[in-house]
């Protein structure tokens, strides 16, 4: 991951451009952030046209923030609700890094635009735990075993595996290891991963049967 | 290698809750906007800067355009129903489980959570030298990077090719033509419907497009109607990871088979040119005879007739005729 500039790009803000812009902008709609003057009204009364203040349903919070048009979730949850526990390996979709739940599913949050999840629930790895501080069962699994190395990858693998058991609650080693084929481990121990995640699995289905 | 930088360019983003509506944008906007499904296929495009479009329509919020429902005896799938959908469709799971299979094997179960089946069969093709942003033929210049002497072209197309030897990567795609899908496309001049083998054009046809969706035109359904329902088929996906990976070649048939003679049948490949292959001529040869091994030589030998592998896709050619011979013969258990 670089914050380097492209030098071909010169219209790519950086990060600190980025929250600056969204500071000065603050809660100012901007439909007009790209197209300025009167082109401006004629978008605003096209079916369809979006406001950028949302309100996302995070964790079980509603939040309101300011999204730009081009945002990504992964964006939003890490640099303007400071959730950075959701994580970007490559913003590619292809590691599993920044895996959330949209709706109870698993999803890449990279290369998922923030607007298009309004209305959704989403579900980020600061949202596993209870209020009371009480782990998720597949985290005190987790801890349990000692699943992770770096662990970079783990809210990425965490956030896949409870997505998976509410559509399996009681997988063979084998379902499991497909139903989280979406994610990468650079420390590359997936065997410890799987026993750790299987056995947040049973403990998943001891508290659900409790 | 894709480099991390912050967020996209900016575009306006329009967000219609009607398939309707979105029409009106595009017919609006014409060649400055971009449909966005799942984004699966988008995002990389507008991440690398390669097109920078001034307008979004996201579909995400039309209501209508996804689902799988009876069509007579076949289905109609709205074009943003998800890939993990059509996995685990009970409709599709009985009518047509080529369908399932192919939607099953695409990338990981993340991106088929958020791909859609329109977005899989309108994606654009892989060739890195036209998606690393190069002026090949493909992106208005006058060189194909993939076809020189020094070029990296393993994925590269072995059939087909006319400047552009890229390939067309969809699983679904070569499936859908097999079922003898239609593809309804809504546009300002209202609707029309094509058969799913024309949706797909090569460069000869179109060297900048993989489809013959126009600007402004909006892909709302696919219809498979009742011929090959609960047929047998033969799929098979050939990748170096058992995840992520495209196709590197795979097949889809279908066929039907009584008292050991092939009565009719329909074989499909995709990985091996612009488009997803047909092999009608093999179809013709092998229907009224046995499903058996000499058939299936035959009927291998003949697939890879005037194939022309570039330096290092000739691997492409062997597993071609032989995942033909498996079509129709079947593999036997280990
Ligand atoms: C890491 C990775 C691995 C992948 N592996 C595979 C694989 O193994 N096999 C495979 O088949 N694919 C693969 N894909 C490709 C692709 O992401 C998925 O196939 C997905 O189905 C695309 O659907 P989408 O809805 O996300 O597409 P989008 O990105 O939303 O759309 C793709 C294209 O189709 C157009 N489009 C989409 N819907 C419509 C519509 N309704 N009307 C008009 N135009 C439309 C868009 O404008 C865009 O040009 C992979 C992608 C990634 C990032
Ligand atoms: S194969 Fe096609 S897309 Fe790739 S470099 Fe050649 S012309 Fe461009
Ligand atoms: S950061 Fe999203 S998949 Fe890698
Ligand atoms: S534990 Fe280090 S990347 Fe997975």
């Amino acid at each position: 991951m670089s914050d380097e500039h492209d030098p071909q790009s010169k219209y790519v803000p950086t990060r600190r451009d980025l929250i600056k812009g969204v500071i000065a902008a603050g809660a100012v709609s901007s439909t007009g952030y790209l197209f300025r003057g009167s082109i401006t009204r004629a978008f605003a009364a096209a079916p369809g046209s979006v406001e950028r203040m949302l309100t996302l349903d995070v964790n079980g919070q509603q939040r309101r923030v300011d999204v730009m048009k081009q945002e990504t979730l992964a964006m939003t949850l890490r640099y303007k609700l400071g959730l950075t526990g959701t994580k970007l390996g490559c913003d590619r979709a292809e590691c599993g890094a920044c895996s959330v739940l949209i709706d109870d599913v698993p999803h890449y949050s990279c290369s998922v635009l923030t607007h298009s999840t309004r209305g959704k629930k989403i579900q980020t790895v600061e949202g596993l735990a209870s209020p009371d501080g009480t782990l998720h069962p597949v985290q005190q699994a987790v801890v349990e075993q000692q699943g992770f190395q770096c662990a970079f990858c783990m809210s990425g693998f965490l956030m896949a595996t409870v997505g998976f058991l509410k559509t399996n609650p009681n997988p063979t080693r084998q379902e499991l290891a497909h139903g989280i084929s979406g994610n990468l481990c650079r420390c590359q121990d997936y065997d410890k991963i799987l026993t750790s995640l299987m056995r947040g699995a049973e403990l998943s289905r001891e508290v659900n049967n409790a | 290698m894709a480099v991390f930088r912050d967020v996209m360019p900016a575009f306006e983003l329009f967000q219609p809750t009607s398939a309707s509506d979105a029409v009106t944008l595009l017919a609006e906007h014409g060649s400055d906007a971009w449909v966005m499904a799942g984004g699966q296929d988008s995002f990389d495009w507008l991440k690398d800067r390669i097109k920078r479009p001034k307008v979004v329509v996201d579909l995400s919020q039309v209501s209508g355009m996804s689902g799988v429902r009876d069509l007579d005896g076949g289905v109609e799938i709205g074009a943003m129903t998800t890939l993990t959908t059509l996995v685990g469709d009970p409709l599709i799971r009985e009518r047509f489980p080529i369908l399932s299979e192919a939607a099953g094997v695409v990338a990981s179960p993340q991106i088929r959570n958020q791909g859609t089946i329109g977005g899989n069969i309108s994606q654009d093709t892989r060739c890195w030298y036209y998606r690393g942003g190069m002026p090949c033929y493909r992106a208005g210049g006058n060189v194909c990077y993939a076809d020189t002497p020094t070029a990296i072209n393993r994925e590269h197309a072995i059939l087909g090719a006319d400047r552009c030897v890229a390939v067309s990567p969809s699983d679904t795609a070569p499936a859908l033509v097999a079922l003898d899908a239609k593809i309804v496309i809504q546009g300002p001049s209202g609707e029309r419907v094509v058969d799913a083998e024309d949706y797909f054009i090569g460069p000869g046809i179109d060297i900048t497009r993989m489809h013959v969706l126009k600007p402004g035109e909006l892909l709302v359904a696919i219809r498979i109607p009742a011929t090959w329902a609960g047929t047998d088929y033969y799929f098979e996906k050939v990748r170096d990871r058992p995840v992520w990976d495209f196709p590197l070649v795979n097949i889809a048939a279908v066929k039907v088979v009584n008292g050991g003679t092939i009565e009719r049948i329909r074989i499909v490949l995709n990985g091996v040119a612009a488009h997803p292959w047909r092999l009608a001529q093999v179809e013709n040869a092998v229907t009224g005879k046995p499903a058996d091994e000499s058939t299936a030589a035959m009927a291998g030998e003949m697939s890879i007739e005037g194939a022309f592998p570039l330096r290092h896709n000739g691997y492409k050619v062997p597993l071609m005729r032989n995942l033909v011979k498996r079509a129709i013969r079947g593999v036997q258990e280990a």
